[in-house]
């Protein structure tokens, strides 16, 4: 797993409290373009000129004018590359806010949710978090134009109404070929005039990912832990797909879901025909999940013919469907034509047992999460 | 104390919940099945079904979630559940608004086949007396083009239309030459046994994306003793046809009906197998209609729906069987009434829909430019009824044709949710109103339903489809697949 935020050894930032940096490691870069990058000194031999602010694994800062700023890196961040941006705060904290070799980029827009949910792996927080609005409003142009996709996340990006739609306006402007996906409970997109403003940005691809997880409002509610939700969720989908917006539905599998997934299914196929997408998708061992694992963890082993008959059913119907974060030979061989491997680069791995799995390539594998805190005890490579 | 509530905070309390307009049906002494206002359906143990009304179900109980989900029921601060009812209703009447997207030019009478349940056909060299003219099909084609519908579909029915081709070209052309201007999705059938069939036809037939629909009624022998030409060849000559037709205009652009004679009583697996012989991938079990010849000849009496009931049952089991096997074969009469049973859509099928096809579906050019509201129509204006005849095309405009009260009349009538015994009916949503045969059969376009041997068939199809339904899972799967097909 890798780390994405941690503390400095060291930093010198002489301006302002904080600043997001694009780093650079190329010592060739035009002088003309050094004064907006961050330098990532690889040999501490090579320090060029002109950079704003220097990032070096030694113990010792390199030698610069006092206008120029440093951060000393702990060795962990050894992963960061040309491209990437990272935000630098006075303290010394330090956070990975991009990964330009990353197909798994997203940018956590609010810690706040309205929903609780049982498994949540990101735990809401009550806490004013209004600046992270203005700090991604600062990274996008950072992000390189090429990027394929990016995803924006929480809490409930939904929130900060206006900071999310301001935040996918300079999107479609800076980035217009980015695919953008947000993720949200869908709620707020029961209020129409908020599903309006998003629809008229006319953002060329842009996708919102709402779970669902159950047929039964109850079940739902239970699980997200607020009353009503299910309602107000199911409205908010109605809304956005009567102004044409694409939608995805997602839904995580667990105890408390998995018998209800070939009714969840009909339901899809029956009221929501519409959506453009279905992920079902493994637990992810974080957050409340931990706290709450006897009411959550099943073995993926023992619900995989209720996945399947889902599956099934939603394909018919001919709504793309696709499963995710599964180890592949925990699903049933019929179901390889859904499985996508799924989990984040920077949180994936796989378990001793794989060591002589022939299909590892293939294989998702887990949330490192999994590996650490429990996983099946199924696995069985492949040979 | 934990942060996190139980599933019993979230469970609706008990005798709070409202029911939702729905309807039942008594499968067997002790289960019922239930629709909702748009269809759906579940099975639920009789006892229950007084609990359920009277607002005594325990919302622990999983036919309580299912029927909350299933919009059966609904808590009062619920309004998704209504939306989407809304939202599923109006998906189902969507086809409604564009009108009329069939029309049938009947340009010729004559054939040269002498079925036995053909309703109308004439064995004459009579060309003036029994092909339509071109004066006619000018007038008609001016009325096709009078339907706001943007999609168009013609389609040329006899008799044998191939004994009046030179017709037929004639409206395909000034069809389309009219469609540069109109950009309607127009689309081109010929009704044929393929007997007359030639290469030159067919090449004509794939330059202008003509599909042809045949009729194949089984094997050998019983396809020549239910469809008899002089020469006794008429299988031979639908293979020969299908063969050549299948090759220069495509294999998808051929498809066959049957018809269920007396003869096929018994024979449906060799049915069947004739249809997977010659490489199709459906079949519609269709039984006799009461009009024409059938009725002279007495086939449509030799049999009753019971018997054709077994028929249908036997063959359906049999395909599902197949499909079990891993061959893709679909019953497409059981096709049509799961599309409604297992999908919010509505397949449009003109003898199964509500309010009636008649008219605002399909609309029928006879050869002597009588306009009538369905096929069947002007076959029953053959037998001496004309009850349907809406107008003729040399001297009824749009509006009188479509806004007669012989149509209008009739539509209103027979719409089905204020039909007695209709509107009660735990079936409602997946049948559909057929004046036209009620009319002819009892001589009211409602009929009583009881004695409507249109009601015991559609009956006797649903609750077979339901019953396999309940019991198999696989068999369910494969239904989802038959509506879901391209």
């Amino acid at each position: 797993m890798l780390k994405l935020s941690c503390k400095a050894v060291a930093t010198y930032l002489p301006t302002g409290e904080k600043k997001l940096f694009s780093l650079s490691t190329r010592p060739n870069l035009p002088l003309v373009l050094r004064s907006q990058k961050g330098f990532l000194i690889q040999d501490p031999r090579v320090v060029p000129e002109g950079f704003i602010h220097y990032f070096s694994f030694s113990p010792e800062p390199p030698q610069l004018p006092d206008s120029v700023g440093y951060t000393l890196l702990d060795p962990e961040m050894r992963y960061l590359d040309d491209g990437d941006v990272v935000r630098v705060a006075q303290d010394g904290s330090i956070r990975v806010l991009f990964r330009s070799k990353s197909d798994h980029n997203s940018v956590l827009l609010t810690e706040q949710c309205n929903n609780y949910c049982l498994m949540c792996s990101q735990p809401p927080k009550r806490v004013n978090d209004d600046w992270i609005v203005d700090d991604v409003l600062e990274l996008i142009p950072l992000i390189p134009r090429q990027t394929q996709s990016l995803g924006i996340t929480g809490g409930e990006p939904t929130l900060f109404a206006e900071g999310l739609l301001e935040i996918l306006r300079r999107a479609k402007s800076l980035l217009p070929r980015t695919a953008i996906h947000l993720l949200s409970n869908g709620r707020n997109f029961t209020d129409i005039s908020f599903a309006q403003k998003y629809a008229a940005i006319g953002h060329p691809d842009l996708m919102v990912g709402i779970p669902i997880y159950s047929a039964d409002p109850a079940r739902h509610d239970y699980v997200v832990q607020a009353l009503g939700a299910f309602d107000e969720t199911i409205r908010g989908i109605l809304n956005l797909k009567e102004l044409s917006q694409k939608v995805e539905i997602r839904v995580v599998i667990h105890k408390q879901t998995y018998e209800g997934l070939p009714q969840l299914a009909e339901f899809i196929v029956r009221n929501l025909l519409f959506v453009d997408h279905v992920a079902l998708m493994g637990l992810e061992m974080m957050g409340f999940t931990r706290a709450n694992l006897d009411d959550l963890w099943i073995d993926p082993i023992e619900y995989k013919n209720h996945l399947s008959e889902a599956v099934r059913i939603l394909n018919v119907y001919g709504i793309p469907v696709s499963i995710y974060n599964h180890p592949l030979c925990l699903i049933n061989s019929d179901m390889e034509p859904f499985y996508k491997k799924s989990i984040s680069d920077w949180k994936n791995e796989y378990a001793p047992e794989c060591a002589s799995c022939i299909r590892r390539n293939d294989c998702g594998g887990f949330f490192s999460s999994g590996i650490k805190f429990g996983y099946s005890k199924s696995i069985t490579p492949f040979g | 104390m934990s942060r996190f509530k139980g599933l019993d905070y979230y469970t609706p309390a008990k005798n709070k919940y409202q029911l939702l307009p729905f309807r039942f049906e008594h499968l067997s002494n002790n289960e019922v099945v239930l629709t909702n206002a748009v269809g759906e359906f579940t099975y639920l143990e009789s006892s229950k079904l007084e609990h359920l009304v009277n607002h005594q179900l325990d919302p622990n109980d999983p036919d309580f979630q299912r029927l909350r989900s299933k919009h059966f029921i609904r808590m009062p601060e619920d309004q998704a559940a209504i939306d989407l009812l809304a939202l599923k209703t109006r998906t189902q009447y969507r086809r409604l608004a564009n009108f009329t997207n069939l029309h049938l030019f009947v340009v010729s009478l004559r054939c040269d086949h002498a079925c036995q349940y053909c309703q109308v056909s004439r064995q004459s060299e009579d060309k003036e007396a029994f092909d339509m003219s071109v004066e006619t099909a000018d007038k008609a084609l001016e009325l096709v083009f009078h339907s706001p519908n943007p999609a168009i579909k013609i389609e040329f029915q006899g008799g044998e239309p191939l004994l009046n081709f030179d017709l037929v070209r004639h409206i395909i052309e000034k069809a389309e030459k009219r469609n540069l201007v109109e950009k309607r999705d127009l689309q081109f059938v010929v009704t044929t046994t393929l007997s007359l069939i030639t290469t030159e036809i067919l090449e004509y037939c794939r330059d202008h994306r003509i599909y042809l629909s045949s009729s194949l009624d089984g094997p050998k022998d019983l396809h020549n003793k239910n469809r008899p030409r002089p020469e006794k060849d008429s299988h031979k000559k639908f293979v020969d046809g299908l063969k050549l037709a299948r090759e220069i205009v495509g294999f998808d652009s051929v498809s066959a009906l049957m018809t269920t004679s007396p003869s096929s009583l018994g024979r449906v697996k060799d049915i069947v197998d004739e249809y997977l012989k010659y490489g199709f991938n459906s079949i519609f079990l269709r039984h006799l209609s009461p009009y024409g010849f059938a009725l002279k000849t007495k086939s449509y009496q030799s049999y009753t729906v019971d018997k054709w009931l077994e028929f249908y049952r036997e063959g359906l089991d049999y395909i599902i069987q197949l499909n079990k096997q891993g061959i893709h074969f679909s019953e497409q009469y059981s096709t049509i009434i799961l599309s409604k049973m297992l999908s919010s859509d509505d397949p449009g099928f003109v003898d199964l829909m509500n309010p009636a096809g008649a008219g605002i579906a399909a609309i029928v050019f006879n050869y002597d430019g009588d306009v009538y509201a369905s096929d069947e129509s002007r076959m029953l204006h053959e037998m001496g009824d004309s009850t349907f005849r809406l107008g003729n095309v040399h001297t009824s405009s749009y509006e009188d044709i479509f806004l007669s009260d012989a149509l209008l009349d009739t539509l209103e009538n027979s719409f089905t949710s204020s039909v007695p015994m209709c509107s009660q009916c735990g079936f409602e949503k997946w049948c559909g109103a057929d004046p036209v045969f009620h009319h002819a059969m009892y001589g009211d376009i409602l009929g009583r339903k009881p004695e409507s041997k249109f009601c015991k068939r559609t009956m006797g199809v649903t609750k077979h489809l339901l019953q396999i339904m309940r019991n198999d899972a696989e068999a369910k799967m494969i239904f989802m697949r038959w509506i879901n097909r391209c």
